[in-house]
Parts: structure tokens; sequence; C-alpha cells
């Protein structure tokens, strides 16, 4: 009974079962509990839970601050990605090495690192805050922390991608005539935006979800420094009967427009991509 | 617009990829650099365009010495073996690039671009992306994005190289015709022999780092200046000789004389003969004396001669004859058949003093 197959590695039935059963038990079971969990709120339960002034500006500083950072993040991340592929200098693999801290790094002493620095009486605090930059207990300190944070991602998505670029097109840019900035925003530019788009996604899906940081840094005053992870944390806390569920139904909130953004963000991705097929 | 190449040396670290390099190629012609992979050939190009720059020497653009020029001011243009296409746009775009870095207006960028495309009869592609396009598509796309802003000389780095034999012959008359039309002078690397001979005015022939020779196509395959450029040239039988009394005798032993000059006739010894397939016969009888023993071992009878490949037992040596269709048919050649080949010329080089 021989069956031909046309795929080269074997094991495909075993091995889609398995990403499909752990897909199922690591993500989608806990994402539907939430989603179950806030159900069992009533409609006006539900939305007196998640649309209150404070929740309100909660969400927009979460997202407001990880887009900014995730900005910050793609600019750092690209430059950072550059100068590791493209020059050569003494310690360049101990610095190549170092981008991967943020990833290991828990991020709470990121966050106690970080305030410390800022804060009035800090190493850097006591320069820049006489200066009117309040690093520390600000969103300023939120949008810092998250960049530090962020930007290995976009590192380690680009510099695949410049590794691979064609330097014999950046060399027929030249030869046409091209300057260099021409030949960076016209040539280079392009090839790199899949990936600085994917960089910038991961940097602000994880500036969306993080919290060990922020808790030290923010200052966590509602209306001003509260993120929503913070906020439902605080929900928790009160340990009210219904508690659980406000918290829950927040969170389902923020995944929902955290959804939606990535998906906004891996259209574009494909949209950047459409012309190499 | 001519182009002087003095004395340029050029080193990737340890390695000398051009060795004081001089070369002229005068305005208007299509020059052949010619070599095996590593003589130099590529680096020349690049030199020439700006994109290395020299250890020492100079290169002039008529009488301008541009040696330090960037590639950027040179003006040149110049297509890659990979056609190097930018990816992300389109044919149209691609073409256009040259003329929109320069600030053309759009209507003359369109213009030109139509134009162009025309030429290459490849106006429908416009709206595609090079992923759509074939090998020999992609090419003509390069060569016509590098000719979009009218370059006064054109450098190609082996254009031909990664197409079959149908597209790459197609090419050539192309790239032929351009250079006719154009009014530029081109340069192109090869390391196709035939290649450069069919379509070169002036064929140079490098090999490591160094010119072997240069000259029309004509020149160089009727007075090869020495044993490499007979090598390269290709399609020569190699034959070791003994040099008794001046005389250039075939082998170890026997008294087969072969009819080339020999230089300091005076020194006995050994080196080696060089004869083109069609400088030797085939018959059935020794007749002249002056002629070897071989076995046919394999006949190639497609193209304008028969190709003949032969086993010359007593020196051990295999031999190629091309010989007229006329003569295969009267001979009637089998392969396993035992005849005679004659050498009617051949060629031995001066001995390289260097070594």
């Amino acid at each position: 009974m021989s069956q031909s197959n046309p795929r080269v590695l074997p094991g495909y039935r075993l091995s889609i079962s398995f990403t499909l059963f752990y897909l199922g038990v690591l993500v989608i079971v806990p994402l539907a509990a939430c989603a179950i969990t806030a159900a069992q709120l009533s409609w006006d339960q539900f939305r007196a839970a998640v649309w209150t002034d404070r929740a309100r500006a909660a969400y927009a500083l979460t997202f407001g601050t990880a887009f900014v950072a995730a900005l910050l993040s793609s600019a750092i991340g690209l430059l950072v990605a550059w100068v590791l592929v493209r020059y050569e200098f003494p310690g360049k693999r101990l610095f190549d090495s170092l981008v991967d801290l943020p990833f290991a790094l828990p991020t709470a002493v990121a966050g106690l690192v970080f305030s410390n620095l800022y804060v009035p009486n800090g190493w850097l605090g006591r320069f820049l805050v006489p200066l009117g930059f309040e690093g520390a207990y600000s969103r300023v300190a939120i949008v810092l922390v998250l960049v530090f944070i962020g930007f290995p991602f976009v590192v380690r998505t680009l510099q695949p991608v410049l590794e691979s670029l064609d330097a014999e097109a950046e060399e027929a840019a030249a030869l046409l005539g091209a300057s260099r900035w021409q030949t960076f925003r016209r040539v280079i530019f392009p090839a790199l935006l899949p990936g600085l788009l994917t960089g910038f996604a991961l940097a602000f899906a994880r500036g969306l979800g993080e919290y060990g940081s922020v808790v030290f840094v923010s200052g966590n005053m509602p209306f001003k420094t509260e993120i929503a992870a913070v906020l439902i944390v605080g929900r928790l806390e009160e340990g009210r009967p219904n508690s659980y569920r406000e918290a829950t139904a927040i969170a389902c909130v923020l995944l929902a427009a955290s959804f939606l953004m990535l998906i906004l963000i891996n259209r574009l991705e494909r949209f950047a991509k459409k012309d190499e097929g | 617009m001519s182009i002087t190449v003095q004395n340029v040396t050029k080193r990737f670290g340890a390695f000398v990829a051009l060795d004081d390099v001089s070369v002229t190629c005068p305005a208007g012609e299509l020059v052949a650099l010619l070599g095996p992979s590593g003589s130099g050939k590529t680096t020349l190009l690049r030199v020439i365009a700006g994109l290395e720059v020299p250890d020492g020497g100079t290169v002039l653009f008529a009488d301008d010495d541009i040696t330090r020029h960037s590639a950027r001011d040179r003006n040149v243009g110049f297509v890659f073996q990979h056609y190097a296409l930018f990816r992300h746009m389109t044919v149209f775009e691609n073409v256009a690039f040259g003329l929109r870095v320069r600030k053309w207006p759009e209507q003359r960028v369109k213009e030109r671009v139509k134009e162009l495309l025309h030429l290459v009869r490849l106006e429908e592609k416009a709206p595609l992306y090079p992923a759509n396009l074939s090998g020999g598509q992609k090419q003509r796309i390069a060569l016509v994005r590098a000719l979009a802003p009218e370059p006064k000389l054109l450098l190609l780095d082996e254009p031909f190289g990664a197409l079959d034999a149908k597209v790459r012959a197609e090419l050539r008359d192309w790239l032929r015709r351009f250079h006719d039309e154009l009014n530029v002078t081109s340069i192109f690397v090869t390391h196709d022999q035939e290649e450069a001979f069919e379509v070169a005015d002036r064929v140079v022939v490098l090999n490591k780092g160094r010119i072997e020779q240069q000259g029309a196509p004509i020149e160089v395959f009727e007075h090869p200046a020495n044993e490499f450029v007979m090598d390269f040239l290709g399609n020569v039988n190699k034959l070791p000789v003994r040099v008794e009394g001046g005389r250039a005798l075939l082998g170890e032993t026997g008294d087969v004389e072969l009819p080339a000059k020999v230089f300091g006739a005076s020194a006995n010894g050994r080196t080696d003969a060089y004869i083109r397939p069609h400088e030797l016969d085939i018959s059935r009888t020794a007749e002249g004396g002056n002629c070897m023993l071989a076995k046919v071992v394999h006949i190639n009878p497609a193209g304008s001669v028969v190709k003949v490949r032969l086993l010359a037992e007593d020196f051990g040596l295999m031999i190629n004859v091309d010989i007229a269709p006329d003569r295969y048919r009267a001979l009637a050649l089998k392969p396993g058949e035992s005849v005679f080949v004659t050498p009617k010329a051949a060629k031995i080089f001066e001995p390289d003093y260097a070594i």
C-alpha cells in the first residue's frame, strides 16, 4: 500500500494535530475563559465596569504609550540593526548579545532601575528633572521603559532582512545616479518596510501587555499614569463579589482592541510585501 | 568616449586582483574582457564603474581622470549578471529610476521609458514586478534601465551568464544592435570566448590579474601571444613534444615532426605544441609518412564541421580533429577504426622566462 506523498518531511497529520491542540490549550481556552467570565456580567454591569472615565483614560494611556514607544523602538531598532549588520567595530559581538538582554531581564528589574535613575535625586534625574524632563512617575517614564523592552524585537526582526538585502541593487541605484539618501529611501527602505512593520507590531503588542516594569516607573496615578493592566489588578484587589468579573471585562476590551490593532498591522505588512510574489 | 586604464592595481587583503593593468577602449567600440574566473575581469569592470577604488593607477574617461569620482558621478550604465532589478518596483519604475533621481519631468520620463520598453519589446510588462519576468526579460529590463539616463559608457558584468543558450544568443544580438545604434562605448565581461569573439570589436584576455593579450578578435585568435591565450581560447590540442636539433618531434620517441617554428633551436628539451582541430587531417593511408596512427573514439556530426575524437595509442593522447562534412562522408569513418592523422600546422610558444 504505497501512497505518493508530495511532502518532503513526514508527519504532517501528527504535527498539525499537535499544533492545533497546543494552540487550543495554551491560547484559545484561556482567552475563552476570560470572555466567559466577563459574560457572566449583565450588559449594564459590563458597560459600567469597562467604560468609566478612569478606564477610558487607562485605555488611552495604554494604547498611546505603547504606540509611541513602538514608533521610537522602530527608529532605534532600525538604527541598531543597521549598525550591527553594516559596520565592523570592536566589541560588536558583545553589543549584539546585549540587545537580547531586555528579553531576559525580569521587567520588574527594568522598572526599578529606570525609576531609580530618573527620580529627582537619581543619577540621571538630578540633571534631567531641573531641565523639565521627568523620567520617573510620568507618561514619559512609561514610554522610556517600553522602548527599552520593545526595541530588541525590531532589531531581531530587521537583522536577517538587512543581511539578505541585495547589495547589487544598492550599487545599481548608485550607478543610476541616486544619492545615498535616495538609495536608502527608494531602494533599501521599501525592502525593509515589511520587517519594520513586523518589528513594530511585536514591540507594540509587547508594550500593550507590559505590566511588571510600568508598575514601578509610572506612579500609577488614576487618569494620569495608570495603565489598563494596573487598573485590572486594582479591580482584583478590591475584593468585591463582582471584582473578578469586572477585571476580566476590562481585560476583554483590551484583548479585543489589541486584536484589532494587530490585524490592521498584519494587513499593512501584507500590503508592503505584495509586490514580491 | 574612450576609456583608458593605466597601471591599475587592486588588492583584496593578500589577494592581488589586478596587477598593474593597462587597457585602452577606443570611443564607440564594444570591448570584451575575457578570462577565467578569478582573473580580475569583473574587478577591472568595477574599477571602471567606480564600485571599487584601485590601490594604484588611474582611470581616464576621454581625457578626464575620474579615478577618485564616485560611481554616482560617472554616468555609467551598468548591467549585473543577476540583473539587480529593484524587486519592489514595477518594470516601469525600474527603468524610470535613473530618470527620477535626476528629476526629469514626469512627461519626459514617461516618453523615455515607453520608448525603451518598446525597444526591447516589453511594453506590456510595464506594470508587472520583476518577479513575474523570465530571466531573459529581466536582463532586457536591466539593460534598458542602464541605458535610460543616456550614459556614454555601458558596462556589463557577465550579462548573459545566467541565461540558457538560446536566450543568450538572442541577447548577444540585442547588445550588438544597441551598441551600434546608441553610439556608446561598451565593455562587457565574459568567460565565454565564443561570446567575446562573436560580439566584440576588441578582446582583452586576462589571467591572474594581468593582461595576457589585447587586440581585435582575429588578431588574438590567429596570433595568440602565449600558451595561456592559446589554451584559453579553447578547442585546441595540447601535445607534448621534444626538441631535437631544431626539430619538434611528437612524444617521447618516434619521428613525427610537427610543422612549428622552434624557439631557441639549439636548446634540446621538452615543451608543448598547440594544434587546432582544423589543423589536423585524417586519412586512410599513411601518405607522406609524417603522421600518427590513431583510433576513432567518437564522432559528433552535428554542426558545420564534423568533430572527430581519436586516441593516438602510440603517444597515449586524445586528439580532437575537425573535418569538413564532405571529407567525413568520403572517408566513411566509424568509431573503432584506425586511421592516420597528419598535422598541417602547429604552434610552439617561446618559453616563459619569468619561471
